[in-house]
């Protein structure tokens, strides 16, 4: 009696995950599909991958897609550890840590309007550039968050050793807290490219009209015809996300941050 | 003043780069876009910086409010079937053995880290007259012909929890994980049911959680513009799509800062309610 109870307890738990992976799967699976119907698999093959590899229009959005999340990787990285030690180290402001974390929190929408009257306002042309520094609103805050959960977990006594003998905050930061941190920061990195790879309401607002982020490029795809070479790119698409957070769970337990 | 925290140079040098750049890109922008509201239009789209409230006397035109109630409705209804499934769900997966939680937890993390547009575009491949769904209900017998499933409110609602279910469930996890074990032995002790622990003592405790996961849901629901377009045909347009088309289609942005008004009001508010009920549970 007590064991089936307790069976049942697990029966949302699979609801949630057929809920989850059941629309997923069928866009891999389609990918796969020989014939352009979207809807009928007509036998395998790897065509829809190979005319990925021939579309302009996709092949220039990823181009610029990675021109964007390489540099919000490299800028939100170094920005946000620092920030993250900062926040821990040598502030208590509670200003401080909500201008650090509320960019994070705020609707994308809000954020995507606030930017575009803010670029206007100061005449600063909407390109690449504005579509990475809209994205560092929330890759700063997220790489700041994930190294301050590995900061949290590191002895303190190795620094305050450094620094009782003399060495300066950068020498404590850069011989002893920076090496301890290392997992965490390429966890933060990992997932600040994943989301500006994937982000697409601030890249809407923040672009300019010649060079859309691939996101963009689906968008248009999605609500204007969809072509069967959506499914290739959306396959390959997840394939990365979900290489990066099993990555990010290997360097950091991710998982075990929710307790 | 122990660990530096008195260092001038070292506070300028960790916290000033992030400090300076999220100002600049987040605190500044906000506060641009508040002060617009009071503003009139430019003719292509921007902003004229002569004053005016003409703006907020159009928000309360029927056309509008009738958009903002629908985006009340459509995400209420998508926050408490959230809640409804997230809870069971966070619950069941804190009751599993150490090593299936971490796989359970990285599939509900997983979805929130893959591409919002493709998920979306996922259900229309699944709904539409030809989809799995359809064929599924035809092949057992409970329909003849082909639903129309596509393109509906219903359709936006599930979208969106579809989107949005993951920060449900992440936070109650958490939140039940935390719970102190002791505490529901006790109430079993006392003779208590298993239910009735979980009404007076577990539900109690997780509430503070399951209202921040509630704020999740319904902020970026209510201001979405991707899904009612994308799964909604345009059929249910929401304040989100509003907002998208002052700034892009009509080009008055001073108006389409005031809708967005709106969602930060129905933000404050619920953070405030959040805030309220957990301060009411600590003290307990």
């Amino acid at each position: 009696m007590r064991k089936k109870s307790s069976r049942l307890v697990y029966l949302p738990l699979w609801l949630v995950y057929l809920f989850f992976y059941v629309p997923i799967a069928v866009v891999v699976f389609m990918s796969f599909n020989a014939g352009d119907n979207p809807y009928i698999f007509e036998g395998f093959s790897l065509d829809w991958y190979g005319k990925l590899a021939g579309d302009e229009t996709i092949l220039e959005g990823l181009g610029n897609t990675l021109i964007v999340a390489v540099g919000t990787c490299l800028v939100s990285t170094v920005v946000g550890t620092l920030l993250a030690v900062g926040l821990a180290r040598h502030t208590r402001s509670k200003v401080i840590e909500a201008i650090a974390t509320m960019p994070a929190i705020l609707p994308e929408l809000m954020l995507a309007i606030g930017l575009l009257i803010f670029y206007t306002a100061i005449d600063f042309t909407l390109g690449l550039t504005s579509i990475l520094l809209a994205h560092l609103t929330f890759g700063i805050p997220l790489v700041a968050v994930v190294v301050r959960v590995r900061l949290a977990s590191m002895d303190t006594s190795l620094e305050e050793a450094s620094t009782d003998l003399g060495a300066s905050p950068l020498q404590t930061f850069f011989r002893i807290t920076l090496p301890g941190l290392a997992p965490g920061i390429a966890a933060g990195a990992l997932l600040a490219f994943t989301f500006s790879l994937d982000e697409f309401v601030l890249a809407f607002f923040s672009a300019g009209p010649t060079d859309p982020t691939l996101p963009i490029v689906i968008y248009s795809m999605v609500r204007f015809g969809v072509t069967p070479d959506i499914n290739a790119l959306a396959t390959l698409l997840l394939t990365v996300s979900v290489v990066a957070v099993l990555a990010v769970q290997r360097m950091t337990r991710i998982t075990e941050s929710l307790k | 003043m122990s660990r530096g925290r008195g260092s001038n140079l070292a506070r300028l040098i960790f916290l000033g780069p992030g400090l300076i750049m999220l100002t600049l890109l987040a605190v500044v922008p906000m506060l641009l876009m508040l002060s617009t509201m009071f503003f009139q239009r430019g003719r292509f789209g921007g902003v004229v910086y002569e004053f005016t409230t003409a703006n907020f006397s159009r928000l309360f035109q029927p056309l509008y409010l009738n958009v903002i109630q629908d985006s009340l409705v459509v995400a209420g209804l998508v926050t408490v079937l959230a809640l409804l499934i997230g809870y069971p769900t966070a619950y069941a997966i804190a009751q599993l053995p150490p090593k299936w939680k971490t796989i359970a937890l990285l599939a509900v993390m997983l979805p929130f880290w893959t591409n919002f547009l493709i998920r979306m575009y996922a259900w229309t491949i699944l709904l539409s007259g030809p989809g799995l769904v359809n064929e599924a209900l035809t092949g057992i017998g409970l329909i003849d012909k082909p639903l129309d499933l596509l393109y509906n409110r219903g359709t936006v609602v599930v979208g969106l929890l579809y989107g949005y279910l993951s920060l449900m469930i992440l936070p109650i996890y958490s939140a039940v994980e935390r719970l102190d074990p002791r505490l529901r032995e006790a109430s079993a002790n006392l003779g208590a049911s298993p239910v009735r622990t979980f009404f007076s003592v577990t539900l109690p405790l997780t509430l503070p959680s399951a209202l921040i996961g509630a704020v999740l849901v319904f902020v970026p629901s209510f201001g979405n513009f991707v899904v009612p377009e994308i799964l909604g045909g345009g059929k249910a347009i929401m304040v989100g799509n509003l907002i998208r088309d002052q700034f892009l289609k009509a080009r008055d942005w001073p108006f389409g800062a005031t809708i967005a008004l709106v969602m930060i009001v129905v933000t404050v508010v619920l953070l405030l309610a959040q805030a309220v009920v957990s301060r009411r549970t600590r003290s307990a």
